[in-house]
C-alpha cells in the first residue's frame, strides 16, 4: 500500500475526503436554505394566527332587560337617543345584579363601564327592528368592554388593571362573578364581519363590514375593466401586431409596468383620478381604477402566455375553411385559451385584493362608519367613501389600544382566507381544464 | 362637469336597435336567401351597432378629458354648452346608424368593415399600457417641476437633513431617505439572495420529485402573501423579538422598528422571488454542460459551482437586480417595520426611514398641493421611479440576452 503513489480505490485519500465533505456541505446548505424559507413561512402564519384567532370570539354580557312602549317613545324623542337607551340598559343590568346579589362592593359606575360604549346604539337598532319587544322582558346579549374582553383573552390581568385607568381590579372580580353566574359568555363574533370600524375607545365593536364591502366594489371595478382591456390588448399584441418599433415599445412598457413599485400607481391615481379628473377621494371607483392599471400587466402577461400555448394548427384550420383572422381568434383561439386567461385573472385579482400602498395615497385610510352604497345620486357609481381590507389592517395597526392588534391579525386571517379561496379556485380551474397539445 | 349618461344611454340603445334593424334589412335585401349575401346578416348587424356606438364614444372620451383640461387652464378648448354637445354626440350616432344601414347590399363586405372597428378597439386597449406610463411620467414630472420652482434642487439632492415643517422653512434633503432605503434593501438582499439561490439550486439539481412537489409550492406561498401581512409580522413579532434578544442585550438600541427588522422581513418576502427566477435560469442551462463536467469526474457540487452557476450568472444577476428593484420600491413592510425618523447611521438596530415611507407620510392626511412639503412626495416618487426603471430595464435586458444565448 505504501508503495503505490496514487493510493487505492478502496481507501479514500485526503483529497477525495475533502471533496466529498464539500459535496455534503453544499447539499446541507441547500437543504438549510429550503428549511429557512419554510420556517419563515411557518413562523409568519403561526404568529398571525396566534395573534388573530381570538378576534373571532368575543365576550358578551347577557342579562334580561325590560322596556315599555312609553320608554321607547321617550328615548326616541330625547336629544341623545343612544344615551337614553343606555340608561335603560343600566337599569336592567342593575336590577339583574342586585337580584343575583353579584354587585357586592363594586361601584355601580364600574359595573356600567363593563358594557361597551356601543351598547346603546346596538340596543336601539334592536328595538327599532323588533317593535313588538316593547312591554316585554327579554334576554339581551351586549358586547363587553374591550378590557373585559381582553381579560378573557389574556391581555389584561389584575396586575395590569391596577395601572390601567380604563379598567379596575373590582371590575375584573365582578366579571369573574358574572362568568360564574353564566351571564358573561364568549360567542362566535359575527359582528366582526359585518360591523363598520369603531373609534379608538371601542375596539370590541370594530368590524370589517365596510372594508369587505369596499374591497368587493373594487374587485368588481377591476374585473370589469382589467379583464376585457387586458384580453383585448393581449389579442392584439399576440395575434395581430407586426413586429416593429411601436410594438417593441409597448412590450418593454408592459414588462416594466409589471415591475413598477405599487406606490407609484398610488401617486398616479392621486394626480390623475383625484386631482385631474376630480373623482371622489377614498371612493372604491378610484381605488378600482388604480388597481386596474396595476393588474393589467399581470393579466396581459398571463393571457399572452395562454394564447401562445394554443397550437397554430387551430388557427390554420379555421383560416382554411374561410374564417377571417378575427373570426379564427374569437371563435377558436380565445375559447381554448379561456381557462388559462381565467386563472391568470384570478391570480391578478388576488394580488389586487392584498394591495395596500397605493390605496393609502388616494385617501382610503379615512375613518368610514357608513356602509358605502354601490350607486348614489350625489356620488355616482362606486363613489361613496369606503375602506379596503388591507387598508383596514394598516389603520388598526396605527391605533394605540393593543386590542386593535388582535383585530388587525383577525382581519389578516380573513384576507388570507379570501386569497386562499381565490388561489384554490385558480388551481382547480387549471387542473380541470388544462390541456396539453 | 355635465353628465354624459344621457347621450351614452341614447347611443347604446340606438346601437342595439341598429343591430336588430341591420339584420332584418340584410335579410330583406337578400330576399330571404342568405346565400346571396357576401356577409352574414349578423355581421351586418355588428357593423351597424359598432358604427353607431364607437364614434360618439370616442368623442365623449376626448370631450370629457378636454373639459377637464379646460376647467384647469381656463381656456375654452371645447364647447361648454351641454345642448350643443348632446346634439353633436347624438348626431354622430344617427349618422353612423343611417350610413351603415344605407351601405347594406348583397355585395357589401360587412365582416371586413365590422372587423375594422374591432381592430380599433384592440389597438386602443393595447395603448392603455403606454398611456399609463405616460400618465405616471407626466403627473410626476409636472409636480416635480412645480416643487423645484419652490425648493432648490441642490438642497433636495445634496442636503443631509430631512425635517419637513408644515409651517414652511423645511429641510427636504433626500440623502438620509436614500441611505435608509439602500441599507434596508442591502440587508434584505444579503438574506434573500443566498437563501433563494441555494433553495433554487437544491430544488433543481438535488431534490427528488417528492420534496420538490412539497417545497416548491410552500416557497411560492410566500410570494402570494400580501405585503401588509409581512408588515404586521415585522411590527408584532420580528421587531420586538430583535429588540429583546439582540438590540437591548448588545446595547444597540431600544427601538422595535429598525433597519434590521424591515430588512429581514423584506428578505423573507424576496426569497420566492429570487428562487423562482433562479430556478428558471438554472433549468435553462443545457444538460450537456452538466454531463461534460460530471464525465470529467467532478462532483455534483463542483459541477454546480464551476459550470452551472457561472453559465447562469448573467441571468442570476438579472434576477438579483429585479429583486433589488422590488426591495427599493417596497412600501408596507418599511412603513410598519422601519420607523419614521430620517437618520444617517450605520447601526442596523436603529429606526430609519425610506423614500416610500416619506411618500406615504407626506401624501396622507390633509395635504395642501401648493406647499413644497406635499410636492416633495412627487419628486421622491419620480426618483424612485427612475431608480427602479433603470434596474428593471437593465435586468430585463440581461435576462433576455442570456435566454437567447442558449436557445
Amino acid at each position: 500500500m505504501s508503495t503505490s503513489k496514487h493510493g487505492s480505490l478502496l481507501t479514500l485519500d485526503a483529497r477525495t475526503k475533502k471533496r466529498n465533505a464539500a459535496e455534503k456541505r453544499f447539499r446541507a446548505y441547500g437543504l438549510g436554505a429550503i428549511g429557512i424559507a419554510v420556517a419563515a413561512l411557518t413562523m409568519l402564519l403561526v404568529s398571525i394566527i396566534a395573534n388573530g384567532a381570538s378576534s373571532f370570539r368575543q365576550t358578551y354580557i347577557s342579562f334580561p332587560v325590560t322596556i315599555s312602549a312609553e320608554e321607547i317613545e321617550a328615548a326616541e324623542s330625547a336629544l341623545l337617543k343612544t344615551g337614553a337607551y343606555n340608561k335603560i340598559i343600566q337599569t336592567g343590568l342593575l336590577a339583574y345584579l342586585s337580584e343575583r346579589d353579584l354587585l357586592q362592593d363594586t361601584p355601580e359606575a364600574d359595573a356600567f363601564g363593563m358594557i361597551s360604549g356601543e351598547a346603546g346604539s346596538t340596543f336601539r337598532k334592536f328595538i327599532l327592528a323588533n317593535p313588538q319587544a316593547a312591554g316585554t322582558t327579554f334576554q339581551l346579549d351586549l358586547l363587553a368592554n374591550g378590557r373585559i374582553d381582553g381579560y378573557y383573552k389574556g391581555r389584561v390581568t389584575a396586575e395590569t388593571a391596577v395601572l390601567d385607568k380604563n379598567v379596575t381590579p373590582l371590575q375584573l372580580e365582578l366579571a369573574d362573578r358574572l362568568a360564574a353566574d353564566g351571564a358573561l359568555v364568549k360567542q362566535f363574533n359575527f359582528d366582526f364581519f359585518t360591523n363598520p370600524d369603531a373609534s379608538d375607545q371601542r375596539p370590541e365593536a370594530a368590524g370589517l363590514g365596510v372594508a369587505i364591502l369596499g374591497s368587493l366594489y373594487m374587485m368588481a371595478v377591476v374585473l370589469c375593466l382589467a379583464l376585457p382591456i387586458g384580453v383585448a390588448a393581449s389579442i392584439y399584441l399576440e395575434e395581430f401586431a407586426k413586429k416593429n418599433w411601436i410594438t417593441d415599445i409597448i412590450e418593454v412598457n408592459i414588462a416594466n409596468l409589471a415591475a413598477v413599485p405599487s406606490i407609484v400607481y398610488g401617486i398616479l391615481g392621486l394626480a390623475i383620478f383625484i386631482n385631474f379628473a376630480e373623482f371622489n377621494q377614498s371612493s372604491p371607483l378610484v381605488g378600482g381604477l388604480v388597481l386596474t392599471l396595476m393588474t393589467l400587466p399581470t393579466i396581459i402577461i398571463s393571457t399572452r402566455a395562454s394564447l401562445k400555448s394554443i397550437p397554430p394548427s387551430i388557427r390554420d384550420a379555421a383560416l382554411g375553411v374561410g374564417a377571417s383572422k378575427m373570426q379564427s381568434v374569437f371563435h377558436h383561439v380565445l375559447p381554448l385559451a379561456a381557462p388559462g386567461i381565467l386563472t391568470g385573472t384570478i391570480i391578478g385579482l388576488a394580488q389586487a385584493l392584498g394591495e395596500t400602498a397605493p390605496l393609502l395615497l388616494i385617501g382610503m385610510v379615512a375613518f368610514v362608519k357608513e356602509y358605502p352604497a354601490a350607486y348614489s345620486d350625489t356620488a355616482g357609481l362606486f363613489g361613496e367613501a369606503a375602506t379596503a381590507l388591507p387598508v383596514q389592517v394598516f389603520n388598526w395597526t396605527q391605533r394605540s389600544d393593543p386590542a386593535f392588534v388582535e383585530r388587525a391579525s383577525g382581519a389578516i386571517i380573513t384576507l388570507l382566507i379570501f386569497l386562499l379561496m381565490m388561489n384554490a379556485l385558480a388551481i382547480f380551474l387549471r387542473k380541470k381544464f388544462e390541456r396539453r397539445w | 362637469m355635465l353628465p354624459l349618461s344621457v347621450p351614452f344611454i341614447a347611443t347604446a340603445v340606438l346601437s342595439v336597435l341598429g343591430y336588430v334593424v341591420a339584420r332584418k334589412r340584410a335579410l330583406s335585401v337578400a330576399g330571404g336567401d342568405i346565400r346571396t349575401l357576401t356577409s352574414l346578416p349578423h355581421q351586418h348587424g355588428l357593423n351597424t351597432a359598432l358604427s353607431t356606438l364607437l364614434p360618439p364614444l370616442a368623442v365623449m372620451m376626448v370631450w370629457a378629458i378636454g373639459a377637464r383640461i379646460a376647467a384647469r387652464s381656463d381656456v375654452a378648448l371645447v364647447p361648454e354648452n351641454p345642448t350643443m354637445v348632446y346634439i353633436i354626440l347624438i348626431g354622430l350616432a344617427v349618422t353612423g346608424f343611417v350610413l351603415s344601414l344605407l351601405r347594406i347590399s348583397t355585395s357589401f363586405r360587412a365582416r371586413t368593415a365590422s372587423e375594422g372597428w374591432i381592430m380599433g378597439l384592440l389597438i386602443f386597449a393595447s395603448t392603455i399600457a403606454v398611456l399609463t406610463t405616460v400618465g405616471i411620467v407626466l403627473s410626476m414630472v409636472s409636480e416635480t417641476l412645480n416643487f423645484f420652482g419652490q425648493y432648490d434642487f441642490r438642497d433636495f439632492f445634496f442636503s443631509t437633513t430631512w425635517s419637513p415643517n408644515f409651517r414652511g422653512d423645511s429641510d427636504l434633503g433626500i440623502i438620509p431617505l436614500i441611505w435608509g432605503t439602500l441599507y434596508i434593501s442591502f440587508i434584505a438582499l444579503v438574506f434573500a439572495v443566498p437563501v433563494g439561490l441555494f433553495a433554487a439550486v437544491y430544488l433543481s439539481e438535488y431534490a427528488g420529485p417528492r420534496l420538490r412537489s412539497v417545497a416548491k409550492p410552500l416557497i411560492e406561498i410566500l410570494a402570494g402573501i400580501p405585503t401588509i401581512v409581512y408588515g404586521l409580522f415585522a411590527l408584532v413579532t420580528v421587531g420586538p423579538l430583535l429588540r429583546d434578544y439582540f438590540a437591548e442585550p448588545m446595547g444597540l438600541g431600544q427601538s422595535a422598528s429598525s433597519v434590521m427588522t424591515a430588512g429581514l422581513v423584506m428578505g423573507i418576502m424576496l426569497i420566492p422571488f429570487v428562487s423562482s427566477l433562479s430556478d428558471d435560469i438554472i433549468n435553462a442551462v443545457p444538460q450537456a454542460m452538466r454531463d461534460g463536467s460530471l464525465g470529467l469526474g467532478a462532483t455534483k457540487s463542483e459541477t454546480i459551482r464551476k459550470v452551472v452557476v457561472p453559465a447562469a450568472l448573467p441571468g442570476i444577476v438579472g434576477a438579483v437586480l429585479l429583486a433589488a428593484s422590488r426591495a427599493i420600491g417596497e412600501t408596507m413592510i418599511v412603513v410598519l417595520g422601519a420607523g419614521a425618523a430620517a437618520r444617517l447611521s450605520l447601526n442596523p438596530f436603529e429606526a430609519m426611514t425610506t423614500v416610500t415611507v416619506k411618500i406615504v407620510s407626506q401624501l396622507t392626511g390633509d395635504t395642501d398641493f401648493g406647499s413644497p412639503e406635499t410636492l416633495v412626495a412627487f419628486a421622491l416618487g419620480l426618483t424612485l421611479f427612475v431608480i427602479t426603471l433603470g434596474l428593471n430595464v437593465m435586468a430585463l435586458f440581461i435576462v433576455r440576452r442570456y435566454r437567447e444565448q442558449y436557445e
